[in-house]
């Protein structure tokens, strides 16, 4: 069967599987609905943890990030899990023995305010915006490059895959069908890999390839930073980032992961205080399967780049190559006029273009593996897309019909609270759409903002609020505002108003926007303990409710109060 | 015997695992941040198969080493619950 055969099989046959699943877990009441019934085990809930989290920008782009950053790429792979640390650490426990449905739930609680509530939900909403739209862009690109169609098409039958599970099962469809997503994502990612990990070092276990010896007996590592050195680039295992702006982003990503809502929502669902210390682990296993073998994809991917094109004549290369120049995602132009490639570090002379996202959805051709590893390929991106934008939808749609409806309208039924969830929930994945037919141009910087933001904003508040009880609502809302004004005005200007200012030398302190939700983050718990201070102290039942949260026993399921 | 979670007992209890953190926490700060990125220069010298060991840091060390801090975790906290009659049934 040729290659368009079998990728519309194995997609068709996972939204068939996806599908499947949902009708089967549909969701009848509020509680199934926010949190799935708080029935999930801890192994489920790991693996579903590790498919919300996983992004399309995970599964197709972060192999080719690492690829042409080489070290500095690593500030990805150390901040995107490193965060599960403190997640499992400092949140999930508490927030599982507190035991209601969403981040603003617990704002609203500790900090005994409305207002408090409202600033919570507003970040919410914004960070899960930023995000769902780049996931609706990821399925557009996944069908546009392999089933051929246009964009639109592949976002609007996507919309209507995640409309079906996530409006109807809520947080119980969500759940089980993230479980198929993360076998479905893992078993595509790991395939490609370990064939070109055989055929580059002979070791089956990329991990260990990255570290192995390419043919002539020299480690593969060496060999790249000899390749790269030669054509003018930095070296592969060393970086051009500078060491506080190494340091800040990788504080910056790990602190907005365990701050980021969709996220944290996922360790409400399992039944007890140690199911959720046990599926932080589970899930940062299950990340770490992908997160250790992207650097070794990337490495890979580079080294079979340079090894097929460099110094090649045009019309030797390889298959693969021009294939992906129909689609623009690999440029040639033979600037020079001699009919050999030259990649080069110098952009005047380079006549190679590369979009990163090719280290990973090209790896099959590039191995030369059989046309269903493509199909296969396709699916896991599609997986990886699909998986998290449903857990994002799922938090707005929770964010409107319980933190905006429900905190201002106490009296609302089960009912109609469950049928405005739905209705925002399909109204959420109507805008996610139209964002992914019609991105707005900066789609890739509005990434940094959603990091920023969940360092600068929630995490110190929901920190603070379990391991003091001297902090007040006062505190509280000066301190998010503070850290999420600091963070927006300086990405805004750096990204938006003056981006030929964003270089280092213009940065405070040699800090990049990507880096800066840590000082917004640091702000953030200054004034927060400050004007703590200077207010009253919380109220009695909110030090009882602090206390509570700190011990395990007597966790029931998630709960109305 | 019921305890009221502000008891001698339950400040013990928070004190143990204030500690458990701050130990956990120092060796996830030590991998990434210190032999990831702010030794990774000198830690290159040295070499871990084929890889440099500051890269391997940075790229596969630091991300075992959190899993085995979360599995650590785990296990502690769950025998600090049942030291301390906490634990859930």
């Amino acid at each position: 069967m040729d290659i368009l055969t079998w990728t519309y099989l194995l997609v068709g046959l996972s939204f068939a599987l996806y599908i499947g699943i949902a009708i089967w877990s549909r969701a009848g009441s509020t509680e199934e609905f926010y949190v799935a019934g708080g029935g999930v085990s801890p192994l489920a809930n790991g693996l579903a943890t590790a498919a919300d989290w996983m992004s399309a920008a995970s599964f197709m782009s972060m192999a080719g990030i690492i690829a042409f950053s080489g070290y500095d790429g690593s500030v990805y792979l150390m901040g995107w899990t490193g965060g599960y640390v403190l997640l499992a650490l400092l949140l999930a426990p508490y927030l599982r023995k507190f035991g209601k449905f969403t981040v603003p739930d617990f704002v609203g609680d500790r900090y005994y305010s409305k207002k408090a509530r409202v600033v919570a939900v507003v970040c919410a909403l914004f960070i899960s915006f930023t995000y769902v739209a780049g996931q609706m862009r990821g399925v557009g690109i996944v069908f546009s490059r392999y089933l051929e169609l246009p964009i639109e098409w592949g976002v609007v039958i996507g919309m209507a895959i995640v409309f079906f599970y996530a409006v109807l099962g809520g947080m119980k469809g969500i759940t089980y069908t993230q479980v198929a997503q993360y076998c479905v994502l893992i078993f595509a990612y790991m395939v490609p890999a370990i064939f070109i990990s055989l055929q580059l070092t002979d070791m089956p276990i990329p991990q260990l390839g990255l570290g192995g010896s390419v043919a002539e007996g020299k480690p593969l590592l060496d060999k790249l930073d000899g390749m790269l050195l030669e054509l003018g680039f930095g070296a592969y295992t060393s970086g051009k980032k500078s060491m506080i702006d190494m340091l800040m982003i990788t504080l910056a990503l790990m602190v907005g992961t365990a701050g980021l809502p969709h996220v944290i929502v996922r360790f409400f669902t399992v039944p007890k205080v140690k199911d959720a210390r046990l599926s932080a682990g589970y899930a940062l296993v299950f990340i770490a399967i992908l997160y250790t073998t992207a650097p070794a994809m990337a490495a890979f991917g580079i080294y079979n780049t340079l090894q097929s094109t460099s110094q090649k004549s045009l019309t030797e290369l390889p298959d693969w190559v021009q294939n992906w120049e129909k689609t623009n995602l690999i440029q040639i132009e033979d600037k020079n006029g001699d009919g050999k490639v030259q990649y080069l570090a110098d952009p005047q002379a380079n006549e190679l273009r590369i979009d990163k996202d090719i280290m990973v959805l090209a790896s099959p051709e590039i191995a030369r593996l059989p046309n269903w590893v493509v199909g296969l390929v396709a699916s896991g991106a599609m997986a990886a897309a699909l998986s998290t934008a449903a857990g994002l939808l799922l938090v707005i749609s929770t964010s409107v019909s319980r933190d905006l409806f429900k905190t201002f309208n106490p009296s609302l039924s089960e009912k109609k609270e469950l049928r405005i969830a739905r209705i925002s929930a399909a109204g959420a994945v109507l805008l996610a759409g139209y964002f992914g037919i019609n991105p707005p141009g900066f789609v890739a910087e509005v990434v940094a903002f959603a990091f920023g933001l969940a360092a600068s904003s929630f995490f110190p508040v929901i920190l603070l609020g379990i391991f003091s009880t001297r902090v007040t609502k006062e505190g509280a809302i000066a301190g998010m505002l503070t850290g999420l004004l600091f963070t927006i005005s300086y990405i805004t200007y750096f990204k938006f108003v003056y981006p030929d200012l964003n270089t280092s030398a213009h940065w405070w302190w040699g800090i990049s926007p990507e880096g800066i939700g840590t000082l917004g983050m640091i702000l953030n718990f200054l004034v927060c303990f400050g004007v703590s201070y200077l207010s009253p102290p919380p109220p009695k039942e909110v030090q009882s409710l602090i206390q509570n949260i700190r011990i395990p026993k007597g966790a029931g399921k998630a709960y109305e109060h | 015997m019921p305890m009221s979670p502000s008891s001698s007992h339950m400040k013990l209890y928070w004190k143990k695992n204030l500690q458990t953190l701050a130990i956990l926490l120092f060796f996830w700060a030590l991998v990434s941040f210190g032999c990831g990125i702010v030794w990774v220069e000198e830690l290159n010298a040295y070499r871990l198969g084929g890889y440099k060991l500051g890269f391997w840091f940075a790229q596969q060390g630091s991300i075992y080493a959190f899993i085995v801090l979360i599995f650590v975790y785990v296990v502690r906290m769950n025998k600090l619950d049942r030291e301390f009659k906490v634990n859930e049934e």
